[in-house]
């Protein structure tokens, strides 16, 4: 049974990568390793969160997410609410600070929040009395995928220190880019970009990775490569001339894959466009994909972002 | 022991001129198997085998085959006024050896397949070499980008809207950051859209009397401003598609300081003529951009003169009669032109406006530095691209005696100084003129 006295972390709220020191993550991927261990055996459940309430706020659509969030928070006894504030909500004119307020009333103990808005998470952080926890934010981050996604590696390779990552594809949109960049940078690894320069962000370079606009180049000896979604109306000619284009130069297939270091993986966040950012062939390939992995780690790594914070709201 | 025989030419007694290295002098030069074996002083002083084909050259000159940037063609879809056929025979007639054809077919070169068709049907018809360029945009509507990296890969030379500029600048900047990417090259007409809209001259006091709705040139200088700012943030390898007005110059100057990958053109007519030159509604003179003053004129041949403007073009534009034949407004633009750059060269160099090396450099080398071609210099190993030239001799342009399939050239009976002889393809000759 996992005990809440083996972490501290300073922050009260999980909005960025920027807001863990290193030893608060590897604290934080040792507990999800340890709900991870926890959740093959019959009965996961436990009562960690027991009197809690989680309130999961999204203001953009996301089934899997959310899904994890709920299942993460239900194994670990909380009440858990979701709240799925629909467009219309906001066309009637109500703010996320009145939002706010309505959610102050229900006295929550935890807050899981999407919204399509860079920053959205962070002033609504201002105004609750509770552990505000990012979803995803506009372009800005997802910190809970990215620790999904290291803790992914550490289980399957054991250490991500050395390890050299290529994240590939829509990195100007991508919020998943951006918090993974800070948090493999931070456990030692070596990120590169690689995307054409219509979905890299200016002076990305300056991030502390490499940038490739070629495939080839960008994958030479990359044990990880981790796919970017791109979405649909995107490939349509404002940043990507068609779907055919992006997939020939871009799309992650066996010629390109063969440039990358012997036995590299591949991840996706999802969910995939089959064809466009990455071959079918490829993304259903068990010897190489870790694509069901993150979603089966996503659970318990959340399940220890939610005890970690569980005790921090309500005293801001 | 191969059973191959080589195909050799031998050329005797040429002024040779390579733009590239600055060689001029007197020598020969053997050809073999379409490449440029040997040139140099008395090559063939120990005789020369009589199986080989000689051409005494008595004293021509011998320069590199022009390459044309900025050709127009009707195929696919305007075949009434000019096939890459009939386009390649009139560049054959004028010295120019490879020429670049603008998307601007119907349809639109906007498309890999169509890419490859210009590609096979210029190789398969053509005497010259016939590369293809590609809309920047879908339709030339300025809404979507095009498959830039496909398209490259599949043999298109350069990327151009052909003469409608892109006004949306989120559009262009992404078009320009996404051929970065690929190291593709962009040619753009620099006009604002707005500003230009509607106008058929050069906003002047003359154009003014003529009463004819006109653009200032400010119009070109914002859109060059905007042009180069998107290319320095985007490191776009780009090209100033016919720069037209004095004031545009000094921002291309200082763009080149600044580093960029900046390039610019300009049409041998803009070199050649001046408003004046529309006189009483002459469309043969009506072109875009439009003919400007002579201070505009003496500028672009003095950034000529200090590779400001490093490529010049003929902007070949084939218009049928009956679409000059109308009033001045309601007249179609453009001027062919593949037959006359070379002469209308040297008869600027001939009047003292430009210098003949500077001429030559802005139709062989720089086109083939920009584009990548291993042709437009005479080196050993190069390709046997070739014109011989007869820098002096004087003649009468004659609308009706251009190969080409239009004939609408505001050059009709002017006097021009110098012409071409003979010119080679590969090591072939495909234009003759000594017999006539």
């Amino acid at each position: 049974m996992p005990h809440a006295h083996t972490l501290s972390i300073r922050s009260p709220h999980l909005l960025s990568i920027a807001d863990l020191n290193r030893p608060e993550i590897d604290a934080l991927l040792d507990l999800g390793e340890t709900y991870l261990d926890l959740a093959v055996q019959k009965d996961a459940r436990n009562d960690v969160l027991a009197g809690k309430t989680l309130v999961n706020l999204f203001f953009e659509n996301s089934t899997r997410t959310e899904k994890s969030f709920e299942l993460a928070g239900r194994r670990l006894g909380a009440d858990v609410i979701n709240m799925a504030i629909a467009h219309s909500s906001v066309a009637k004119g109500e703010t996320l600070l009145d939002t706010a307020t309505t959610l102050n009333a229900m006295n929550p103990d935890l807050l899981v929040v999407r919204h399509s808005a860079s920053g959205a998470p962070a002033l609504l952080s201002q105004k609750v009395s509770c552990a505000v926890i990012n979803a995803g934010d506009g372009a800005h981050e997802h910190p809970t995928q990215a620790l999904l996604d290291a803790l992914t590696l550490r289980t399957r390779l054991g250490a991500i220190d050395g390890l050299r990552i290529a994240i590939c594809g829509d990195v100007l949109h991508s919020r998943v880019a951006r918090s993974n960049v800070q948090l493999l940078n931070l456990l030692g690894a070596e990120v590169r970009l690689v995307g054409p320069p219509t979905l890299l962000p200016i002076d990305a370079d300056r991030w502390g990775v490499a940038v490739f606009h070629n495939m080839r180049d960008g994958l030479a000896g990359c044990d990880i490569i981790m796919m970017l979604r791109l979405q649909l109306e995107r490939m349509r000619g404002a940043f990507v001339p068609s779907k055919r284009e992006y997939f020939h130069f871009f799309g992650l297939d066996r010629d390109k894959l063969s440039y990358a270091a012997p036995g590299a993986l591949v991840m996706h966040p999802g969910p995939m466009n089959r064809g466009v950012e990455i071959s079918s062939d490829i993304a259903d390939d068990p010897d190489i994909s870790l694509i069901t992995r993150q979603v089966e780690t996503g659970v318990a790594m959340r399940m220890a972002i939610l005890h970690a914070l569980a005790n921090k709201g309500g005293q801001p | 022991m191969s059973a191959h025989t080589p195909d050799r030419l031998a050329i005797r007694n040429a002024r040779l001129i390579d733009p590239a290295s600055g060689l001029d002098q007197i020598g020969d030069m053997l050809i073999e198997d379409g490449t440029i074996l040997r040139l140099g002083q008395d090559l063939f002083i120990e005789g020369l085998s009589p199986d080989i084909p000689q051409i005494e050259a008595g004293g021509l000159v011998l320069a590199p085959g022009l390459i044309d940037m900025r050709v127009v063609t009707g195929e696919p879809g305007a075949e009434h006024k000019e096939t890459l056929a009939s386009a390649g025979r009139a560049a054959a007639a004028g010295g120019v050896t490879s020429i670049v054809v603008m998307p601007s077919t119907d349809p639109v070169i906007d498309d890999v397949s169509l890419v490859d068709f210009i590609a096979r049907r210029g190789a398969d018809t053509a005497p010259v070499r016939v590369y293809p360029s590609a809309a920047l945009t879908r339709g030339l509507k300025g809404e979507d980008m095009t498959e830039i990296g496909l398209m490259s890969a599949a043999g298109a030379v350069l990327f151009s809207n052909g003469d409608l500029p892109i006004g949306d600048a989120a559009l262009m900047r992404r078009i320009m950051a996404y051929a970065s990417g690929f190291n593709a090259l962009i040619a753009h007409r620099p006009a604002d859209v707005n500003l230009s809209a509607g106008a058929v001259a050069h906003e002047s006091d003359f154009s003014a009397r003529l009463g004819l709705p006109a653009a200032p040139s400010a119009s070109e200088r914002i859109m060059v401003a905007r042009d180069l700012a998107l290319a320095e943030l985007t490191g776009a390898r780009f090209l100033v598609d016919l720069v037209s007005a004095r004031q545009t110059l000094p921002m291309i100057k200082a763009a080149r300081k600044k580093g960029l990958d900046v390039s610019a053109s300009v049409s041998i007519n803009h070199l050649a003529l001046n408003e004046m030159d529309i006189g009483d509604y002459r469309t043969f003179a009506k072109l875009d951009p439009p003919l400007r003053e002579e201070e505009d004129r003496q500028a672009l041949l003095a950034a000529v003169a200090d590779g400001t403007i490093d490529i010049i073009v003929s902007s070949h534009d084939p218009k049928p009669a009956g679409d000059k034949r109308r009033p001045f407004v309601e007249a179609g633009f453009g001027a062919v032109g593949l037959e006359l750059l070379l002469s209308a060269g040297l008869t600027l160099v001939a009047e003292g406006a430009l210098d003949l090396l500077t001429f030559l450099r802005a139709v062989t080398i720089h086109p083939a530095e920009l584009l990548g071609l291993p042709q437009g210099r005479l080196a050993e190993g190069a390709p046997a691209d070739l014109v011989l030239f007869d820098p002096g001799a004087p003649w009468k342009c004659d609308s009706d005696a251009l190969l080409s399939k239009s004939e609408n050239t505001p050059f009709d009976d002017r006097l021009m100084q110098g012409k071409a002889v003979l010119t080679i393809v590969e090591g072939k000759i495909v234009f003759d003129s000594r017999g006539s």
